[in-house]
């Protein structure tokens, strides 16, 4: 091994290359030939359905493979009225609300940031979630709040900044958590018989938790988990490697993303994280429902940089979602394709969203809208 | 769910834990403190909004490339393409 | 003179008049702005005219300044038509407190860039405004020039040849990183008069249907104006779309789509088939090296769009550019 070196073309163009693009093609109609039946994949996160619909790699298998577009859009699951929590700490005097760039265009309940930022709110889209520090010192009569989004992936870094926040002794910068967990969500969608034969695993949340967090779900539910990263050739590896499973009646957690992914997964950041954060009792992500044990939030000890304990009085309450003829629902749980639903490309677009999955550019109707509306 | 893309590190200012990182010619700085101790100029990492979250094992990426490469020297496409899909750019 | 733009600049007295000599008539000197008349009188024959309005953060960036962008953006819109560009007005709105230096600068900027395409500047008008009025100085150029060449959306015919002058996103990415204050380095701005190109072009009597340059909203924007201007279906081959490695590498980082990023030299052309050889010829020749053959115009088609082909056979459609332009953690 070893005998030429990395290079950035190589880490790129090489898992991009259309000639192993159109051999993995060839491979996956050959195995779907050998199976002879119907196979529904979920890939559970949103960037494999971006690199899905973006690359069209739903072309590139037989009609018997549908790829299901799983819960992974951090902001899509976001409920309502945890958006509405966003605008109105951003509406609190002297305050300047912190989040990143996804964040924008969600709809709450009657308002998106980028509406409340143009009635005068001092909203602020970061690259990097450690600008808030920068923020906060520049405003020090100010109350920042940075409003944490993201899965396992993203925890850390928020993690991170908390960590060095308090290193360097800010104490005008609080946190509303919003991180959920993978786990649980796809757990929920096979006990609701969810029909999935097999998981594409979300190689970026592995890079950070390990593999061992899909071990029940090949073991007790017997799904083949396949870990994958996000170029083309990586995706097509899995769905390979995953029929490959199904023909021998395998169901087993693999890794095809050995590269940044590792069995024990990040530790430092997993310590980071244990160290601030610990589970939620439940928390209700939108167009699914209530899910036990599947979000994250400040540890107790915490409580006087926690957002969500310290302005308690302006958070709305959980309230139930309305529903308005969509059928995000049913996407999420793999029972219907995005343009099955009677709102899609009608009353529902990404410039104005009825349901989760229009709301951000990783969202299954989002991705569908944006590339293959024709 | 979760951008991250692979840069190679230029250089380390181990006083702020930060580096100097060249994403596709493009340079920029990025948090090292979740890779700390664990990587070195040269090395390949992933970098998730502003910050590396893990090291890219360089003999891993060569190995599954390898790995890419076998399998389109063991398929015969050209005969076999599914679907006609083979393209035939009109450049 | 102070050395900051003050209210009294704007006010229609002596600091009004010494700012307009010393700064304006000075900077742009020309015998129709010298007479100082309450307008300008030309005398020239089909008219093509065009306005824009400019503000930019940062005023200053690489590749280029907002003097060079409004004498540039103008007189591009300008030859786009097929016209020689051929005067120019200029009005600055200043905030109170703006740095006259800096205002040379910028004036000094435009005039070099006038110079390089002979254009003059025949009118002008400054207004200052409070502090916090507007961000810094906004500029409004208007552009005048004659017909040389018809070229418009509505000649774009089934079977035409679309080719883009150069690499796109260049100016995107690179205001874009200084904008959010994302530290790279490697980005640099196309901004250019593109008159001197698109001169050589029209002089060899090609059949260009159509050209637009690919300013806001990127080479997406134009291509799906374009397709749904003329009803027809647009057919691009992705990796025949030039992009540089760093602006690839800046949107493969932030996950914004190079397609949607803004130009400021860049444009694209609709040539009827038997002259795309020519044209590319002729755009390598006149300082367009990267020039490129990216697709066709297709039938007509009662849902006009632009489809994105792959180069192992996939197709998505071209997006058209909507919202913010922000990074994405997704």
């Amino acid at each position: 091994m070893g005998s030429q070196p990395l290079t950035t073309d190589k880490l790129y163009s090489g898992y991009r290359n259309p000639d192993i693009i159109r051999a993995y093609s060839h491979k996956i109609h050959q195995a779907a030939q050998d199976l002879d039946r119907p196979v529904n994949i979920m890939e559970v996160c949103g960037g494999h359905t971006f690199s899905i619909v973006k690359y069209g790699l739903d072309q590139l298998v037989p009609d018997s493979i549908r790829f299901i577009h799983g819960p992974g859009c951090p902001v899509c699951v976001l409920p309502q009225h945890r958006i509405d929590a966003s605008i109105a700490l951003a509406s609190m005097e002297d305050t300047i609300l912190v989040t990143l760039g996804d964040m924008i265009k969600i709809p709450g309940s009657r308002t998106s940031l980028q509406h409340a930022r143009a009635e005068g709110r001092d909203v602020r889209f970061v690259y990097t979630p450690l600008d808030a520090i920068k923020i906060a010192t520049e405003n020090p009569h100010k109350k920042v709040i940075y409003f944490a989004i993201g899965f396992e992936t993203t925890t850390p870094m928020t993690a991170l900044l908390i960590e060095q926040s308090r290193q360097l002794k800010v104490n005008n910068l609080f946190f509303h958590i919003n991180h959920v967990l993978v786990p649980p969500a796809i757990e929920l969608i096979l006990q609701q018989g969810g029909h999935i034969d097999a998981f594409i695993g979300p190689g970026h949340v592995t890079t950070i938790t390990g593999t061992g967090i899909y071990e029940p779900f090949a073991l007790q539910h017997h799904k083949p988990v396949v870990i994958s990263g996000f170029e083309p050739i990586d995706v097509l590896d899995a769905v390979l490697k995953i029929l490959l499973q199904l023909c021998d009646n395998k169901a087993i957690v693999e890794n095809c993303y050995s590269r940044s992914a590792k069995p024990e997964g990040n530790l430092k950041a997993q310590a980071l994280v244990s160290k601030y954060f610990e589970t939620r009792e439940d928390f209700i992500w939108r167009g699914i429902g209530t899910i036990e044990n599947s979000a994250m939030k400040l540890r107790d000890e915490y409580v006087e940089i926690d957002a969500e304990q310290q302005f308690s009085r302006y958070c709305p309450r959980a309230t139930q979602e309305k529903t308005s003829g969509c059928l995000c629902g049913q996407i999420l749980m793999g029972h219907a394709q995005p343009k099955d639903c009677a709102l899609f490309g009608k009353g529902c677009t990404p410039s104005s969203p009825q349901g989760s999955c229009m709301v951000s550019n990783e969202g299954a109707c989002a991705a569908y809208y944006r590339y293959r509306r024709y | 769910m979760c951008l991250a893309v692979p840069s190679k590190i230029v250089s380390i200012d181990h006083e702020f834990c930060t580096a100097t990182v060249d994403t596709m010619g493009v340079s920029r700085e990025a948090n090292l403190a979740l890779v700390e101790n664990n990587v070195e100029v040269g090395d390949w990492v992933l970098v998730h909004i502003g910050i590396a979250m893990s090291k890219i094992d360089a003999e891993e990426a060569l190995r599954t490339l390898e790995l890419h490469e076998e399998l389109l020297l063991s398929s015969d496409i050209q005969e076999n393409d599914p679907d006609g899909k083979s393209t035939s750019d009109d450049g | 003179m102070a050395d900051r733009i003050l209210l009294a600049h704007g006010s229609g007295g002596l600091e009004n008049q010494c700012l307009i000599r010393d700064i304006f008539v000075a900077g742009f000197e020309n015998h129709i702005l010298s007479t100082m008349d309450d307008a300008a009188v030309v005398n020239i024959g089909t008219l093509a005219v065009s306005t824009d309005s400019y503000t930019v953060d940062p005023l200053f960036f690489s590749g280029g300044d907002i003097g060079k962008l409004a004498v540039a953006g103008t007189t591009n819109d300008v030859s786009m038509r097929g016209a020689r560009p051929l005067y120019l007005t200029v009005a600055f709105i200043i905030e109170e407190g703006f740095e006259i230096d800096l205002l040379k600068k910028i004036v000094a900027s435009m005039a070099s860039e006038l110079q390089t395409i002979g254009v003059q500047v025949i009118t002008g008008d400054t207004k200052v405004v409070p502090k916090g009025a507007v961000d810094k100085i906004i500029i409004n150029t208007t552009g005048i020039g004659e017909l040389v060449c018809d070229c418009a959306v509505s000649h774009i015919q089934t079977g035409d040849q679309l080719i883009v002058s150069g690499p796109i996103a260049e100016h995107g990415a690179c205001i874009f990183a200084a904008r959010e204050e994302i530290s790279v380095h490697g980005l640099r701005s196309d901004c250019r008069s593109l008159w001197p190109g698109i001169e050589s072009l029209l002089n060899k009597k090609l059949h260009i249907h159509a050209m637009r340059d690919a300013t806001r909203g990127g080479l997406s924007a134009v291509l799906n104006e374009w397709a749904e201007q003329s009803h027809h279906l647009i057919h691009i081959v992705e990796n025949q779309v030039p992009i540089s490695t760093p602006v690839s590498g800046f949107c493969e980082m932030l996950g914004i789509d190079p397609f949607t990023l803004a130009c400021e030299g860049t444009f694209v052309l609709s040539v009827a088939e038997q002259d795309c050889q020519s044209t590319l010829e002729v755009l390598h020749q006149a300082g367009y090296p990267h020039a490129a053959l990216i697709g066709t115009v297709m039938e007509k088609h009662a849902h006009p769009h632009v489809i994105l082909q792959s180069d192992y056979g996939t197709e998505r459609l071209m997006e058209y550019p909507s919202g913010e332009i922000l990074p994405r953690i997704c």
